[in-house]
């Protein structure tokens, strides 16, 4: 984040999202948002109120309840002249798009020799812990991360989640971008003035000497809430997070990793054969013989996500959980 | 639900009407009461209301057997309770209790019965086409008699699956039938802004057999889809149900302020004319089946089982946090 002097405007992640969309709908007539209930109702979440009415309809469309339609509808509108923005309500709906946006939108550039690209953004969710059971709670973004023609965005702050998404509309590439709906109602420092934030460049969120804490999503506050409970035991966490998953900077994570010497992984996928395996393994090969330790992953258990409170809570990576975890791969004793 | 006290000399017919007016009014007031928990936060999650549309579920149910097959929605509580789930747990799983039908793990979105046919509710908009389908192909290979009745709402129209599998059904003359609740609204929109032509031509398009109903009517309802599965047990193929309905509540609990997608006035013009309730209590007493007595009767019996069963959830533990890891396999 860059320095700033004064107090910096405060938004939400939902609000600094609602601003990206509007500031490249402004600077760029092509740009256009396409999605279920996305105009006057401004998505179920609530977060692009007031868009259809400086755009119009046009502009923010609504469509029927036809994921696998308009998602290859923006394919084929960004392949012939727009910027199209498709919002998929739920990240659990990817099961419905997945060929327009594996087979279709991540080949069409290559495929062709290069003579077709694709300048769309799918924008979608993750997250658990809203009681709202399997197929509304999932963190799916390994998925995408597995396609290559794909890139993979993950904002962890408001101010990430605005600059990230100007670079993602702006990119000539199918570009999936992840908001955890938990996160929507998060405040953080959001200057006025443009900015844009290059995708593929990971960020120290916080600095540290003893372990790396790599997380990303909704993962990231976990980490620093972790991050802060291990100082109380003169342990210090850095946490790093990636921002995006597809490009990734690796360089960054083993930096950090060669030297702490130790590191945990957190995403809230499925931890098998999820993002963090793939972080995982770009670390202990980049860091192995500063490593003291196997890098520890930590995901969602091998479960669907279960409705029930006590249930649901135990699936996905907490603070005490990490905090658990981390004192553990530091050989401390609780 | 106990059996309704019918007077000696009444008709099938009349005794029918008793028995949908019970079932709708015990839909009423357990989704009355899922809503004053949810307001108290005392249920998680989210819930969709299905009250208004009560004479739907009841009306087709009404015309299956028990090990009829049905698959429900999001909006599922009615159809389930239709089907003959028990209030009890029913309630228990919408509080996330191990006592539910699902042990907690489905919560209001996926209940589940195969004691009474419930293949299951489903959160995925048009996600349970392919199962209803699938459970009438079961059906048709293993000769069994049954049908599978699938309900979902207008919204689900905009997905391809639903053709997909109305096709495949027409082609191999499955024993299913497709319900299509029409309340207008897909979620915040009307379904004129996303519904092209007249969906009964899309199924007669695949020359399945399709009609319409008041869905505020519970016994057109039910005649209507008497017919409807006599023809799928025939084994003359699939049929589709088009049937005329509101919600009366929001999409959600949480959707209170609704003028921005539609009218006040509009509501309580269901609510006041259209309310399937009231339009069976004209008839029952217009009919002389039953009067002030008995209706006031059959409320209070049923608000009791309701106030027990709500009494039985919230009582009813939690599952153990190291159930989470039970159910993912067989
Ligand atoms: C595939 C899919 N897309 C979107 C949603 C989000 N969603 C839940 S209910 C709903 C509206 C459904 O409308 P309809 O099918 O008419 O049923 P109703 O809610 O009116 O009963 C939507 C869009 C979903 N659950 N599944």
């Amino acid at each position: 984040m860059p320095e700033v002097a004064v107090a910096v405007r405060e938004l939400t992640l939902g609000e600094a999202v609602k601003e990206a969309l509007a500031e490249e709908m402004r600077r760029d007539p092509r740009v256009f948002i396409i999605g279920e209930d996305v105009a006057e109702a401004g998505t179920t979440f609530k977060v692009l109120t007031g868009l259809v009415q400086e755009f119009g309809p046009e502009r923010v469309l609504d469509t029927p309840i036809s994921e696998p339609g308009f998602t290859g509808i923006g394919v084929g509108a960004a392949m012939t002249g727009l910027r199209p923005v498709v919002d998929i309500m739920f990240g659990d709906f990817a099961g419905l798009i997945m060929d327009q946006m594996a087979n279709q939108a991540a080949k069409v550039h290559y495929m062709s020799g290069g003579r077709w690209k694709v300048p769309m953004v799918l924008r979608t969710t993750l997250g658990a812990t809203r009681r709202s059971a399997a197929q509304h709670s999932q963190s799916l973004h390994a998925w995408f991360c597995h396609i290559p023609g794909l890139k993979v965005v993950l904002p962890s702050t408001p101010y990430d989640a605005k600059g990230l998404l100007k670079s993602a509309i702006r990119d000539d590439n199918p570009v999936v971008f992840y908001e955890d709906k938990m996160m929507y109602k998060l405040k953080g420092p959001v200057p006025e003035e443009e900015y844009t934030i290059p995708l593929g460049i990971a960020e120290v969120k916080r600095m540290g000497e003893d372990l790396t804490i790599v997380a990303t999503s909704s993962m990231v506050q976990v980490a620093l809430g972790a991050a802060k409970l291990l100082e109380e035991y003169d342990v210090s966490a850095e946490v790093v997070d990636p921002r995006t998953l597809w490009p990734l900077d690796e360089e960054t994570l083993i930096e950090s990793a060669r030297k702490t010497s130790r590191v945990m992984v957190i995403d809230e996928g499925y931890e098998r054969y999820g993002a963090g395996a793939e972080l995982t393994t770009v670390i202990q090969a980049g860091a192995f013989y500063d490593l003291e330790a196997p890098v520890k992953r930590i995901g969602a258990m091998h479960v669907p996500i279960p409705f029930s409170p006590p249930l649901e809570d135990a699936t996905v990576p907490t603070e005490a959980s990490v905090f658990q975890a981390a004192m553990a791969l530091c050989g401390r004793k609780l | 639900m106990t059996t309704a006290p019918v007077q000696p000399g009444v008709s099938e017919d009349q005794a029918r009407a008793l028995r949908l007016y019970r079932k709708m009014l015990a839909i009423r007031l357990f989704e009355e009461r899922v809503n004053d928990l949810y307001t108290r936060a005392l249920m998680p999650g989210l819930a969709h209301l299905y009250i208004g549309e009560e004479a739907v579920a009841v009306g087709v149910c009404e015309a299956l057997h028990r090990d009829d097959y049905i698959t429900s929605t999001h909006r599922g509580h009615g159809h389930c309770l239709a089907k003959g789930a028990a209030l009890d747990r029913m309630f228990a799983e919408l509080l996330g209790k191990e006592a539910g039908y699902c042990k907690g793990k489905g919560g209001s979105m996926h209940i589940a019965d195969p004691d009474t046919g419930n293949l299951g509710a489903n959160a995925i908009v048009a996600g349970s086409a392919g199962i209803a389908t699938g459970a009438a192909f079961s059906a048709k290979r293993l000769g069994n008699g049954r049908v599978a009745a699938c309900f979902f709402g207008e919204g689900a129209l905009g997905q391809g699956v639903v053709y997909e599998v109305m096709n495949m059904a027409a082609v191999w003359k499955l024993p299913v039938i497709y319900v299509c609740e029409n309340n207008l609204y897909n979620e915040y929109t009307h379904m004129s802004e996303t519904t092209a032509g007249d969906p009964m031509v899309r199924a007669a398009g695949f020359g399945v057999h399709a009609e319409s109903v008041d869905g505020q009517d519970a016994r057109a309802v039910y005649s209507v889809t008497a017919k409807l599965v006599e023809h799928a047990r025939r084994g003359e193929g699939p049929v589709f149900l088009w049937a005329n309905t509101y919600r009366f509540a929001g999409h959600h609990v949480g959707d209170i302020s609704r003028e921005y997608y539609r009218a006040k006035q509009e509501e309580t013009l269901w609510k006041t004319e259209r309310d399937p309730l009231k339009i069976m209590t004209a008839w029952l007493t217009a009919n002389r089946v039953a009067d002030a007595t008995w209706l006031d009767r059959a409320h209070s019996e049923i608000q009791a089982e309701i106030e027990n069963a709500v009494q039985f959830a919230l009582a009813a533990p939690y599952p153990a946090p190291e159930k989470v890891v039970e159910d993912v396999y067989a």
